[in-house]
């Protein structure tokens, strides 16, 4: 099975869980990036012209090839909240193994090894090595000791309708208590004929032989959620 | 408690605490978020044991996970300390990386010496290593006659080699860097090759007799620029190490502590490889200035930044 969630305890004692994400929403970050930085520099490479290409335009010019080459995403990740422009669209961002955000030492360390990461065409090692851990670390990553995690959207909470509480005719152990919360908040997702499925295998909780199952199962769990 | 019950009780900290991290830039919410960290935290704990559903829980963990990355984010206020750096931080590095910059610089040197010696007594050795048209140049560059009649370069153009060598060196003492996560090879052959090329240019002007126009211009970047490429060398050799020879540690955890001690060498290459381009655009070319002086200067240049760097070893804690 292959499972993205990262857990980390954190100070304060909890475990705290994130998703890591694999390489394709990284490829499209970094074509996102790499866009961006190669009309960048078109642009000041047409800006640097009128002051001497092999003078004062071109030495400004080279330097920020040098910056843009190297030094764009470690400034971007570091004072951006661990987001070039191509991970903030994509929703991901590079964080420390302790899900803290990257620091510059970090993300240098992360970013200068990607040439090796690149070899020897087109990020060939760091496919590899990003598909042979459970972290998708590239190994850049591993040497800084950083992840790509997607950031989490504020989860605004899903309104629920109006459902009368029912009391269930067993007592449940509250792991199972967990599993019918669990189909009534995921109701909206699931279809009519699996949710008559689900909800006909625990007929033994319902007592209910018709299609009233999945409203009875519904009811019970607005009622463990603690509606009255 | 029922999990309703304890959504409704807490519901308005959380929106709060959601409201102040989707706006990040209006001011300092880290007061905010500083208090509530540890409520938020028993909060998923408690949500947690009680197999509240997995919505709540998602919810409130992205929330710690928010706020957690808010509070431990990148301050460069508190986190640059640039008088320590210089006075602790980078020698120490130097110190603890000794026997790695030892390696790098022999990697570097002996093939100089060896391939210099060579040209200088070999008249055609020059070729195996350059073509023609770029012994030519490298000739016309440094020749003696030349520069007697040609006049001081302009200034646009000393500008324009500093973007140059910026440009240039920095990108090769970072691939020296990250050659070494190919167990050191990498660095290895980057290592090699500079040293003979730099070798075998040295000994055939010296053969050439273009003694008082090379080694003048050389001898002042030369102290940051060699030292700094002998300092990426040994960074990016402690990264092959610690996957050749991780110790008591996972191969995974010792190449990442070896990321972690590096990272000082790394801002120290690029700050001395800086100050060398400059010197190289702007002090080394000028032709203006007597050899004795630019002797003098690279003698004092080299004196500091080797004393600088072996000046690490009193801060290493015994």
């Amino acid at each position: 099975l292959l499972d993205t969630r990262y857990r980390v305890e954190i100070p304060g004692g909890i475990n705290l869980e994130a998703q890591v994400v694999g390489p394709i929403p990284r490829f499209f970050a970094f074509a996102i990036d790499l866009a961006i930085r190669g009309l960048v520099i078109f642009v000041l490479s047409l800006l640097s012209i009128p002051f001497g290409s092999f003078g004062l335009g071109g030495g400004f010019f080279l330097i920020f090839l040098f910056v843009i080459e190297w030094l764009y995403p470690v400034l971007f990740e570091v004072f951006m909240r661990g987001q070039t422009p191509g991970k903030k669209i994509l929703g991901i961002s590079v964080v420390n193994d302790d899900l803290s955000p990257v620091t510059l030492g970090t993300s240098m360390v992360r970013n200068l090894l990607r040439t090796v990461d690149f070899l020897p065409l087109f990020y060939l090692v760091g496919l590899v090595s990003m598909l042979s851990n459970r972290r998708f670390q590239r190994l850049g990553d591993m040497a800084a000791g950083t992840l790509v995690i997607s950031v989490p959207e504020s989860a605004k909470p899903t309104a629920m309708k109006n459902i009368p509480p029912l009391a269930p005719a067993t007592s449940l152990l509250r792991s199972e208590q967990s599993s019918i919360v669990e189909f009534l908040q995921r109701s909206q997702q699931l279809s009519e004929p699996r949710q008559r499925e689900l909800a006909s295998i625990l007929e033994g909780v319902t007592h209910d032989k018709t299609d009233n199952g999945v409203e009875q199962l519904q009811r019970i769990g607005a009622w463990f959620l603690g509606v009255r | 408690m029922k999990q309703q019950i304890f959504e409704h009780q807490h519901q308005a900290v959380w929106q709060q605490i959601e409201a102040s991290l989707e706006k990040p830039a209006e001011g300092d919410n880290s007061k905010i978020l500083a208090e509530h960290y540890m409520l938020l935290c028993q909060h998923l704990a408690i949500a947690k044991e009680r197999l509240y559903d997995t919505a709540l829980v998602e919810r409130l963990n992205n929330l710690v996970l928010g706020v957690y990355r808010e509070l431990y984010r990148y301050r460069a206020e508190t986190r640059l300390n640039i008088y320590a750096f210089f006075k602790r931080d980078f020698p120490l590095a130097i110190y603890r990386h000794r026997y790695f910059i030892l390696l790098s610089f022999l990697v570097m040197v002996l093939p100089g010496l060896i391939a210099g010696a060579w040209t200088y007594l070999d008249e055609d050795a020059i070729y195996s290593v350059l073509d023609g048209s770029q012994v030519r140049q490298l000739e016309r560059m440094y020749d003696p006659q030349a520069r007697k009649l040609g006049r001081e370069r302009e200034a646009d153009t000393d500008i324009f080699m500093f973007g140059f060598y910026i440009k240039n060196n920095i990108s090769v003492a970072f691939r020296c860097f990250a050659g070494g996560m190919v167990i050191g090879i990498g660095t290895l052959l980057v290592l090699f090759f500079n040293g003979m090329f730099m070798g075998s240019i040295a000994g055939h002007l010296t053969r050439l007799d273009y003694v008082d126009t090379f080694y003048p211009f050389v001898v002042g970047h030369g102290s940051f620029e060699l030292t700094a490429i002998v300092f990426s060398g040994a960074a990016g050799l402690r990264l092959g190490y610690s996957i050749l020879n991780p110790g008591q540690l996972s191969r995974l955890d010792a190449l990442r502590e070896a990321g972690r001690d590096v990272v000082p060498m790394l801002y120290g290459i690029v700050l001395m490889l800086v100050i060398a381009a400059f010197l190289e655009a702007f002090w080394s070319s000028s032709t203006s200035l007597s050899i004795e002086v630019k002797y003098t200067v690279g003698a004092v240049l080299w004196a500091l930044v080797l004393l600088y760097s072996f000046s690490g070893r009193r801060h290493e804690s015994r």
